[in-house]
């Protein structure tokens, strides 16, 4: 449950003494329910990565609360295990030096796993995301932009989180690969039961995925609609979006 | 064990290593592989060529060259080794620090670094040397104070790189906490960057210490030491140029290798060149094999 409460953020611009501060995110309030797949969908710059660093805890809002099952996110100990993220670029999101199992390894070593590694933890992951158990001694240079970004999802999922954050997961990856990994993800949410909150320029791929979509504009929330009203958007924003999608 | 595969995958690196082992240990066990003592006079044996029993002759007070030599190793290149060592450290120390937590720790530790690198480092050198007095250890530890901000900005920038990449961001997210944030994610990738900024100080610095010493204010007579002993033989540079040839010869050498197997590390310090072993799926076997390795290296 991820409780989002008047969020504001705000970046210094220009030189460390000159007090002018450009502002990303104002007045961000809403409400993500386990097993929910919510979509945040922006164009560049609207805020949507900010927004989700602030949900992972990596930074701290100016103001305003974000609470994790009633408890402040920005403390690691809250989100132990329970949030999880895949990245945009697939090409630094695995340690150069990092073998697949390496890099499977570490959340769950984190999270306490100890003694004998869990192969058979790590080759069943590896299979729920459609890679061949082999990929286990492979460094990521030898992955393709698929491959790894599987990698990731496997490496997001193996410590079972409530809440999987995708931050433009998908946006680098060819056209094809793209749609076999939206349909991982929606077998993912239907067999494990786990909701994911899914930031994205791509308003197609989140509607087929999310059922909840945030649409945003320079920093703050213009619509929250449900996939199934698409049509029926309200504010002049979502509407042109839309439309600049379907033309 | 890494070493080591890197170094059947390239011979030069493997010749450029096994030199400086070599010349390390010369100068440690500099009384053993001395064949004469290095301040030993003989003056009936002034500009003596060389001889079997002075491999390559005599200076002008009628010591034995190869063994000044070899005691030079000690403060030409081991000492030097040390100052570098200290200084890579204090600046990795700071780049790290800056690099990785930035805000007001960054502007705090670069402004600090922009004093220090204001000053010439030479001008920085000769004012300690003129405070404390000449000799050596008044030199070197000019070098650390001097030298530590420009690893630390290299360092710094080197860090910055890549602690915004996403798997840096997924550890963050994991809550691992900093310090073991930089020694897994951040040092392996910074290290070949690190690797070369400090072998070519290497070079300079052996160069200026023997300028120093050149010039007279690094280590004081009759202490061996490779600039010295070419400051030495600069008297006699047009009858016997070839009292100049062996402590030239023995600095050009040092540091070239040591560019030489720097530049080879950052080769084989390339994460693409890394290629997987073939993983055994039959459980036990690939673990045990690998935590061996690991237990090696």
């Amino acid at each position: 449950m991820f409780s989002i409460d008047k969020v504001s953020m705000s970046y210094r611009s220009g030189v460390f003494f000159s007090g002018k501060r450009h502002s990303v995110l104002s007045d961000i309030s809403f409400q993500w329910t386990p097993g929910e797949c919510l979509g945040i969908i922006g164009e560049s710059g609207s805020g949507k990565s900010t927004l989700g660093k602030l949900l992972l805890g990596i930074q701290k809002p100016d103001s305003g609360t974000i609470l994790w099952n009633g408890k402040a996110v920005t403390d690691h100990k809250n989100r132990r295990g329970s949030i999880s993220a895949v990245f945009q670029d697939y090409t630094s999101s695995i340690n150069p030096f990092y073998t697949v199992e390496k890099a499977l390894l570490e959340p769950l070593l984190h999270i306490g796993a100890s003694g004998k590694p869990p192969y058979p933890v790590l080759d069943s992951l590896l299979e729920q995301v459609g890679l061949d158990s082999s990929c286990r001694g492979k460094y990521p240079h030898e992955l393709s932009g698929g491959e790894a970004q599987r990698v990731c999802i496997a490496r997001a999922l193996s410590t079972k989180p409530q809440c999987i954050l995708f931050d433009e997961a998908i946006s680098s990856l060819d056209g094809s690969v793209q749609m076999q990994i939206l349909e991982l993800l929606k077998e993912l949410s239907s067999t494990e039961k786990m909701g994911f909150i899914f930031i994205t320029h791509d308003i197609g791929a989140a509607a087929y995925l999310c059922s909840r979509l945030i649409i945003m504009q320079d920093g703050t929330i213009r619509e929250i609609v449900h996939t199934d009203q698409l049509k029926s958007v309200e504010t002049s924003y979502a509407k042109k979006l839309l439309n600049s999608v379907i033309l | 064990m890494k070493l080591l595969s890197i170094m059947r995958r390239d011979k030069w690196a493997a010749v450029c290593f096994t030199f400086l082992s070599a010349v390390i240990a010369a100068g440690i066990f500099a009384p053993w592989f001395a064949p004469h003592p290095p301040e030993e006079v003989h003056m009936e044996l002034r500009f003596a060529g060389a001889s079997w029993t002075y491999w390559l002759g005599n200076d002008h007070l009628g010591r034995c060259v190869l063994s000044r030599l070899i005691y030079g190793i000690r403060p030409s290149v081991l000492w030097v080794l040390a100052a570098l060592s200290a200084s890579v450290a204090i600046g990795a120390f700071a780049g790290f620090a800056a690099g990785y937590f930035r805000g007001k720790t960054d502007v705090l530790l670069m402004r600090l670094c922009d004093v220090m690198l204001s000053f010439p480092g030479y001008v920085m050198t000769l004012a300690v040397i003129g405070i404390m007095g000449p000799g050596l250890e008044h030199i070197l530890i000019a070098f650390v104070l001097m030298k530590w901000a420009w690893f630390a900005r290299i360092i710094r920038t080197s860090v910055l790189q890549y602690s915004n990449s996403d798997y840096v961001r997924f550890s963050k997210m994991l809550g691992l906490p900093g310090v073991s944030i930089m020694i897994r994610h951040l040092l392996p990738v910074t290290l070949p960057d690190i690797l070369v900024v400090s072998s070519s100080s290497f070079g300079s610095m052996i160069l200026q210490i023997s300028g120093f010493s050149f010039l007279g204010l690094g280590i004081q007579a009759p202490n061996a030491e490779w600039g010295m002993m070419l400051n030495e033989a600069r008297s006699v540079m047009f009858s016997k140029p070839e009292l100049m040839l062996a402590p030239g010869i023995a600095i050009v050498l040092v540091v070239s290798a040591v560019n030489f197997l720097s530049d080879s590390f950052q080769r084989m310090l390339d994460p693409r060149l890394m290629s997987s072993r073939p993983i055994r799926l039959k459980q036990g076997f690939s673990i045990s094999t690998r935590l061996k390795e690991r237990e090696v290296a």
